[in-house]
């Protein structure tokens, strides 16, 4: 077989190994080939069976996660991304997906790239990309090399989202030591797409013509797939080939043909070239459809020459998709990608052998059953072993009387540092870089508000979005931690005015082969599955990354929430977090059963003023959750909400400061009595289910009529909206009282400072 | 009135000004291929924003040289009204069609925010609906927008009221901390000689509908036009 390639080595297990296949998966290989593998074949396996493509260590816990409702489109793990039916003959079509290790070696093409591949996992469904979120952590900002990674990533994720077209229009960035070495770079696109015209990834008819469109293929990204399925080492610099490069006018040229190949509807299936190239969408669209494939690498359009059949192959060049042609239709396909300056290169054929065959002028390089190089099928599916990490015994056992508790003295400079501290304070220097606007769309854009609101021209509805991920909760309590995180991302979304629908997450934690860091997997699925049963929010797909660890150990766990919501009436329910007018009555929402919590476990306060990431995560409850986000939107519905804002990182204090920041107007506050709790508690303490929000003083009796009929909550008048400081009491004294002007100008210099240091 | 915004490959506001012109102020509009000969019969021609043939030359510079473009200079050159718009007004700079260039800004990163202008000239057909002197509030999204020409153009341009907009405070006061790219003279927009080509940075077209937040200045650009043809066929 395959005399005329040149530089073939020998298959061996040595070789196997090298390509990351353990001994024993190289067996089941022989032993289902009878024979052995060709080095292309070694090279499919070996890509097909890493942990990026076969999800082998997490597919049995993710079949474990709420994935059935009646607001969705497809199942989970069916097509490229989620698909919500958001009414009006209209689906979003939405996922999150990490680009965590190119990041890492090469800040500014990883996360560029990381862009580019998930906006194609969304318009591969025939859906437009109408906005694109990113999540993202960094070790601490005192380090050169993290404000080099943060720098690179920033302007890699704006240079292609910019050029590409699609506003980037919300996000988180946290910054803490363990990331150090290892970011996580996470990216989200949302797209539209009529219900009758969703684009499939099948190739279900035999005889069918096999295109591969877009950019041409060249050597770089080999072996991404297989890089990102190991730890970050010292050697990893040495994977810089592994990182593909981008290019965002490609993709908005690969954009309009597709769709316009799609309305043509001469497309009869079609799949993006993410990790693993020509491999992934051949293999899993003949695995999916049950057929065959013939596939004549020499016809492949290549940028180098000299290109051997394993390197187009395994190939992660950016900015090409397989389709397959509509019987009778491949002259107007053609046409439609030369109008658009791009290959429609005709390079093989569906068949119905149940066999991907791949030839190279004539000769077979590989010759293998699809079925058994698929995820969940074929490929291997393991559970590891568990164990509970010994530090958590330390983080439980923390005792807040080690503490010294906030005075009235010392209240209003923990604020302020808590305002200066990465996490919490202004990500302007970041926004700014991204496009927040382009499309017309964008009715909230970063900012002001808990999550981003899109209108959907057409009609009268928006998509609330937003990622979100405490990373520190699940360090501290993964189970809680988890939950925590799609609470979070469902109050954000329900603050903005939207019914929270469905998510989709991104998985990224250590070495799965260390049993501490698979108990923390499990126990975060498990929460997940908690919170979305609880909310109704079921999970549509995403990814997993594993392997995310550093000479000093794994990352945070962090199981990045995006949640996908439904604004009804965009006009009227789209809602900031910037206190509006002078006069407006201040409401804190909270569940029935407490107000404030003694609760100061896990926090941002802890973390950044007393250097301590320890204690459990804060209070969740999710009825009392549930119960609080019911009452919420039922008020914003009714209208007359003004601002709302939830309690979370930095707890109440920050809160209130970041929407008088945010509104440029104070308010004078009274947090009642709370005499047997901690003062940094109620302040600083970040148990979870709370809003504060406002109203017009002639709405203030309504809102708390229409709340009074909803079980479960507690609705408290802590304070009125005006004058030019933010002022708070407790027990009838006052704890502090802050110019606005200092808070923001504390809150909007932090991060430029750092960067211009 | 009838509007034509030409689609370059990488133009990605062409729909945003379509949206305005047809759906938003409801007149006329088509787009015109970059591979077109011809703008067609159109009343005003908007190039658009974006990133045209990628720039990943000058922005702008690959542009100049479609097919289409040629026919917006002979439409230009006859009185036709052509708005540029961020890559527009790089385009039309790279065409000749308006003086100087634009540079990086001068922190070397892409800028996206709303920017206050001052109205330096309202006897445009582009500005005919603000008053002089008037702030207005249009977004920026750019990371060459740094306008630059020698003193001799900046006089002429000064002589001949060819600086339509300029960066300004809330209160219009023309500041160095105002100018979000330093450009030079804090210049915004600029109009041709004649006045019938203008070209600015900041985006009208994604300013013209209060519920997107920053206000609806940027309808002042289009009702000023709509008005324009209004009394040039009465």
């Amino acid at each position: 077989m395959a005399e005329s390639t040149p530089h073939v080595p020998d298959v061996d297990l040595d070789l196997a190994i090298e390509h990351g296949l353990t001994e024993e998966e190289y067996n089941w290989i022989v032993d289902a080939l009878g024979r052995t593998p060709t080095f292309v074949e070694l090279g499919i396996y070996s890509v097909m069976w890493s942990e990026h493509c076969s999800y082998k260590n997490s597919l049995a816990l993710l079949k474990t996660l709420p994935n059935e409702g009646d607001q969705l489109l497809v199942e989970a793990g069916e097509e490229n991304a989620g698909l919500v039916d958001i009414g009006e003959g209209l689906g979003v079509a939405f996922k999150i997906e990490s680009h965590n290790h190119p990041s890492a070696v090469e800040p500014y093409q990883g996360a560029a790239t990381g862009v580019g591949g998930i906006h194609r996992d969304i318009f591969t469904m025939g859906a437009r990309p109408i906005c694109a979120l990113n999540s993202l952590r960094f070790g601490s900002l005192e380090e050169p090399r993290v404000r080099y990674l943060f720098d690179g990533v920033v302007r890699g994720i704006g240079d292609y989202g910019n050029s590409f077209g699609v506003p980037t229009v919300a996000g988180e960035v946290y910054f803490d030591d363990a990331y150090e070495g290892n970011p996580l770079v996470n990216a989200m696109s949302v797209g539209i797409v009529d219900s009758d015209r969703i684009a499939s990834a099948a190739a279900d008819e035999a005889g069918c013509q096999v295109y591969i469109v877009g950019s041409s293929t060249g050597r770089d990204g080999i072996h991404g797939a297989t890089f990102a399925s190991e730890e970050i080492s010292e050697e990893s610099e040495e994977k810089r080939p592994s990182v593909q490069v981008g290019d965002p006018f490609q993709e908005k040229l690969l954009l309009e043909a597709t769709l316009e190949a799609l309305k043509a509807e001469v497309v009869a299936g079609i799949q993006d070239m993410g990790a693993a190239g020509i491999t992934s969408s051949s293999f899993e669209m003949t695995a999916s459809s049950g057929t065959g494939m013939d596939l004549h690498l020499d016809r492949v359009p290549v940028r180098e020459s000299k290109m051997t059949p394993y390197e187009i192959m395994l190939s992660e060049s950016q900015e090409r998709m397989l389709i397959v042609c509509k019987k009778g239709r491949e002259e107007e396909l053609k046409a439609i990608f030369e109008k658009w300056d791009l290959n429609a290169q005709h390079i093989g054929e569906v068949t119905d052998t149940d066999r991907v065959r791949v030839f190279w002028h004539g000769d077979v390089v590989a010759d293998l059953d699809p079925h058994h190089l698929a995820a969940g099928e074929g490929a291997p599916v393991y559970e590891r072993e568990t164990e509970e990490p010994n530090y958590l015994a330390a983080t439980r056992a923390f005792d807040a009387s080690s503490v010294e508790d906030v005075t009235a003295e010392t209240a209003e400079d923990a604020l302020v540092g808590l305002l200066a501290a990465p996490n919490i304070a202004s990500k302007r220097w970041v926004f700014e870089q991204y496009d927040t606007m382009v499309r017309t769309n964008t009715v909230v854009g970063p900012g002001p508000s808990d999550a981003a609101v899109v209108r959907v021209k057409g009609t009268d509805r928006g998509l609330a979005v937003k990622t979100d991920c405490n990373g520190r909760y699940v360090y501290l309590n993964p189970r809680r931690g988890a939950q925590i995180a799609v609470a979070e991302a469902a109050r954000n979304v329900t603050c903005a005015g939207g019914r929270p629908m469905a998510i989709t997450n991104c998985l990224n934690f250590g070495n799965p082969y260390k049993p501490e860091v698979y108990w923390t997997f499990e126990q975060a699925i498990r929460g997940m599955s908690d919170a979305c049963e609880a909310l109704e929010t079921p999970v549509t797909g995403g990814n997993v990354s594993f392997y995310n660890e550093h000479p000093e150990g794994a990352v945070f766990p962090t199981p990045t929430i995006g949640m996908l919501g439904i604004v009804d009436d965009v006009t009227e329910h789209s809602t900031t977090s910037a206190f509006q007018d002078e006069g407006d009555v201040l409401f804190l929402l909270t569940p029935d059963a407490w107000t404030h919590r003694d609760d100061i476990g896990g926090s941002e306060y802890l973390a950044s003023l007393h250097g301590m990431t320890t204690g459990d995560a804060p209070h969740l409850n999710l009825e009392e959750e549930r119960a609080v986000q019911d009452a919420m939107l039922t008020l914003i519905r009714d209208g007359c909400v003004h601002h709302a804002h939830d309690v979370s990182d930095g707890g109440l204090a920050v809160a209130l400061a970041e929407s008088a920041i945010h509104g440029g107007v104070g308010a004078k506050v009274d947090l009642g009595t709370a005499d047997d709790l901690r003062t940094d508690a109620v302040l600083f303490g970040e148990a979870q289910s709370r809003i504060a929000f406002s109203t017009t003083a002639d709405d203030a009796d309504r809102a708390e009529r229409l709340l009074a009929e909803h079980p479960g909550i507690g609705v408290h008048r802590v304070g009125t909206v005006g004058g030019d400081h933010l002022r708070m009491e407790l027990g009838g004294a006052t704890l502090l009282n802050v110019p606005v002007d200092r808070l923001a100008s504390t809150y909007e210099s932090a991060i430029p400072d750092k960067m211009n240091a | 009135m009838t509007f034509g915004v030409i689609v370059f490959p990488g133009a990605n506001c062409d729909h945003d000004a379509y949206h305005a012109a047809k759906h938003v102020f409801g007149q006329d509009a088509r787009f015109i291929w970059h591979e077109d000969e011809s703008v067609g019969d159109v009343d005003v021609v908007i190039v658009p924003g974006g990133f045209s043939y990628g720039d990943y030359l000058r922005s702008g510079a690959v542009a100049r040289f479609s097919p289409v473009m040629q026919d917006v200079i002979r439409f230009a050159n006859e009185g036709g009204l052509v708005l540029g718009i961020c890559n527009g007004f790089q385009i039309l700079c790279e065409a000749g069609l308006l003086p100087g260039t634009l540079m990086r800004n001068d922190n070397l990163r892409f800028r996206c925010k709303h920017a206050t202008l001052r109205v330096e000239n309202n006897q445009t057909p582009f500005t005919g609906a603000m008053r002089a002197g008037q702030v207005v509030s249009f977004p920026i999204a750019h990371g060459e927008g740094r306008y630059f020409a020698d003193d001799d153009v900046l006089a002429d341009l000064d002589a001949h009221d060819q600086i339509v907009f300029r960066y300004a405070d809330g209160d219009g006061n023309v500041t160095a901390e105002a100018n979000p790219n330093g450009s030079a003279e804090n210049i915004a927009g600029i109009v041709n000689r004649q006045g019938n080509v203008l070209g600015l940075m900041p985006h009208p077209e994604r300013c013209v509908e209060s519920l997107l937040g920053g206000g609806d200045d940027g309808a002042l650009v289009f009702q000023s036009l709509i008005e324009h043809a209004g009394a040039v066929a009465a």
